[in-house]
């Protein structure tokens, strides 16, 4: 069952942004195909910034990635530009959702259909709005004028017109309520089982992206700090703590544990 | 009454011509956030050519305006590729500037190679007038205000329904977000400069037509502003409207001030005059963005 190809690796990446700030500090993963694997990890930890060395979008914000490689299926997507990577199929859906305002819902579906032949158009669009079926009702509306709920099942079907293999999904929970949260996290995990596409899933919600995922990795200050299946991170203390919000038992917390924590912290790192 | 008339329909023709740079310069503005100036001077260079192409070398007016669409395409590829690209990611003013050498640039070339005299357009439409709602008017104006129309309608089309104009949309609202969906966002600004060289190119053409060209061509491009600032900088159905506005009026106050008050030249500067009352008023234009806020 468990499919052997490494779809994607990152290695020993190091990303510098205008020339001066190290960000990512020799960063590996690796992606197997058709599985849904989680990035995990504080703000400001480098999720966003691993997740635009692997699709190129780093170039537009003076980033740049200085050492290591990122090997995509038989070849490597280092330094090129981001339009070949997205040909290649590998889709990044950005965080904030971004979806273009001043276009309607089915303008932002062509966009993202933007590399894919004509052909196509109407069956992946059929299929888009057989997810969404929200979006359907709204294709000729502006997509400013969405919620953000429906904004962020624009952007993942977005995606999903450009037929990725490898979809690089950037906090599709923020700023969502937790229903809403539920419902995308169920759709997501939906797509990977039926479109077959392997997913990159960067997220702060710990609990719903590894309630999804078969496999996690936790990052902190632009390093991998741990990883392993999702289940065994689930039951590890030390992520129960950190990420998940529990205490051993339920004690209170005191000061001293959470120099514990922070002791703790810069031993995992 | 008929004299009005006949200004209202010159307006017409003349903001008809505005319009299409107007749009040239909307879609570079959208797509680049760069204002460029050099609009007027790439309208100027189009005519130039297409009078060397039919005058100079003999060539039938539809081979030469053939060929000169053919060379705004490249001039408009050189001067992205050349000088606009190595731009990005410099300050904006920078960029302004930039844009204001190479009017200075375009214009100078041309002045080398075809001096400052007023060239001539041979005849290509019948000068018998037409009867327009009761006022003779010359074919060429018919034809000039009936090509800006067509263009309008090619370019509203392209902007709906295909694939690299929605991709220009896209890339106006978010660059970046447009990258990550494959779009090549080099690509769309060549092809922006591409587009806005050829229309205004036409524009040239349509003018030297009408009145013959000159040195002095390239002014046309400061007209842009008020059509422009009128309809709002990133629409382009106010680039179409705003140009037909700034025409109609210009001529229509010119003619008023004349009657009225005795005054020549007012023609001139009304369009200005226009665009300081448009910006106290309706900064954003008729038809401006205003960013959506959702709270």
């Amino acid at each position: 069952m468990e499919p052997a190809l490494d779809l994607l690796r990152v290695e020993n990446i190091e990303v510098v942004y205008n020339d001066v700030v190290l960000v990512l500090k020799g960063l590996s993963l690796t992606v197997r195909e058709g599985r849904i694997t989680a990035l995990l990890g504080a703000n400001g930890a480098g999720k966003s910034t691993t997740l635009k060395a692997i699709s190129g979008l780093l170039a537009g914000e003076n980033g740049e990635v200085t050492d290591g490689s990122i090997l995509y299926g038989d070849g490597s997507i280092h330094r090129q530009p981001p339009e070949r990577t997205v040909r290649q199929g590998v889709f990044q859906v950005m965080e904030g959702r971004r979806v273009f305002e001043d276009l309607t819902v089915e303008e932002n579906l062509r966009c993202g259909a933007f590399t894919r032949p004509t052909a196509e158009f109407a069956e992946r669009l059929d299929r888009v709005y057989g997810y969404f079926p929200r979006l359907a009702e709204r294709k000729a509306q502006l997509a400013g004028y969405m919620s953000g709920g429906e904004q962020q099942m624009l952007a993942i079907g977005r995606a999903l017109m450009a037929r990725p293999r490898l979809l690089l999904l950037d906090e599709p929970s923020l700023g969502l309520a937790p229903m809403l949260v539920e419902e995308i996290f169920s759709i997501i995990r939906t797509i990977n089982e039926q479109e077959g596409v392997t997913i990159l899933l960067v997220e702060q919600n710990a609990r719903a992206a590894l309630s999804i995922a078969e496999y996690g990795y936790i990052m902190e200050n632009g390093r991998i700090v741990m990883d392993g299946e999702a289940a065994a991170l689930l039951n590890n203390p030390d992520v129960q703590e950190f990420y998940l919000g529990m205490g051993h038992g339920g004690e209170k917390r005191s000061y001293r544990d959470v120099k514990h924590y922070r002791r703790r912290k810069r031993w995992l790192g | 009454m008929e004299f009005y008339l006949q200004l209202f329909i010159s307006g017409l023709v003349i903001g008809s011509i505005y319009s299409l740079v107007a749009l040239g310069f909307v879609i570079i503005y959208k797509a680049t956030k760069v204002v460029n100036f050099a609009q007027g001077e790439m309208l100027m260079a189009g005519a130039y050519v297409c009078f060397a192409l039919t005058v100079q070398a003999g060539l039938p007016f539809i081979a030469s305006f053939l060929l000169t669409l053919a060379f705004s395409v490249l001039l408009g590829l050189c001067i992205e590729r050349l000088i606009l690209r190595p731009m990005i990611g410099e300050p904006i003013i920078s960029v302004i500037m930039v844009t204001i050498g190479l009017s200075s640039v375009l214009k100078a070339v041309v002045q080398f190679f075809w001096g400052t005299d007023i060239r001539v357009y041979p005849e290509v439409l019948p000068t018998e007038p037409v009867m327009v709602a009761g006022v003779p008017v010359a074919p060429v104006y018919v034809a000039a205000f009936l090509l800006s129309l067509l263009l309008f309608a090619a370019f509203t089309l392209f902007f709906k329904y295909s694939r690299y104009g929605i991709a220009m949309r896209a890339t106006a609202f978010d660059q970046q977000a447009a990258q990550s969906m494959g779009i090549g966002i080099k690509n769309i600004f060549a092809l922006s400069w591409c587009i806005a060289a050829v229309v205004s190119s036409i524009g040239g053409v349509i003018l030297g037509n009408i009145n013959g060209i000159n040195i002095q061509l390239g002014q046309l491009g400061l007209k842009v502003f008020p059509a422009v600032i009128l309809g709002g900088l990133d629409s382009l159905l106010g680039a179409a409207i705003g140009g037909l506005a700034i025409g109609v009026l210009e001529n229509v106050c010119g003619g008023l001030a004349k009657d009225l008050l005795g005054l020549g030249g007012f023609r001139e500067v009304s369009a200005f005059i226009f665009l300081v009352l448009i910006l106290m008023v309706k900064p954003y234009g008729l038809f401006g963005t205003r960013h959506i806020e959702r709270v």
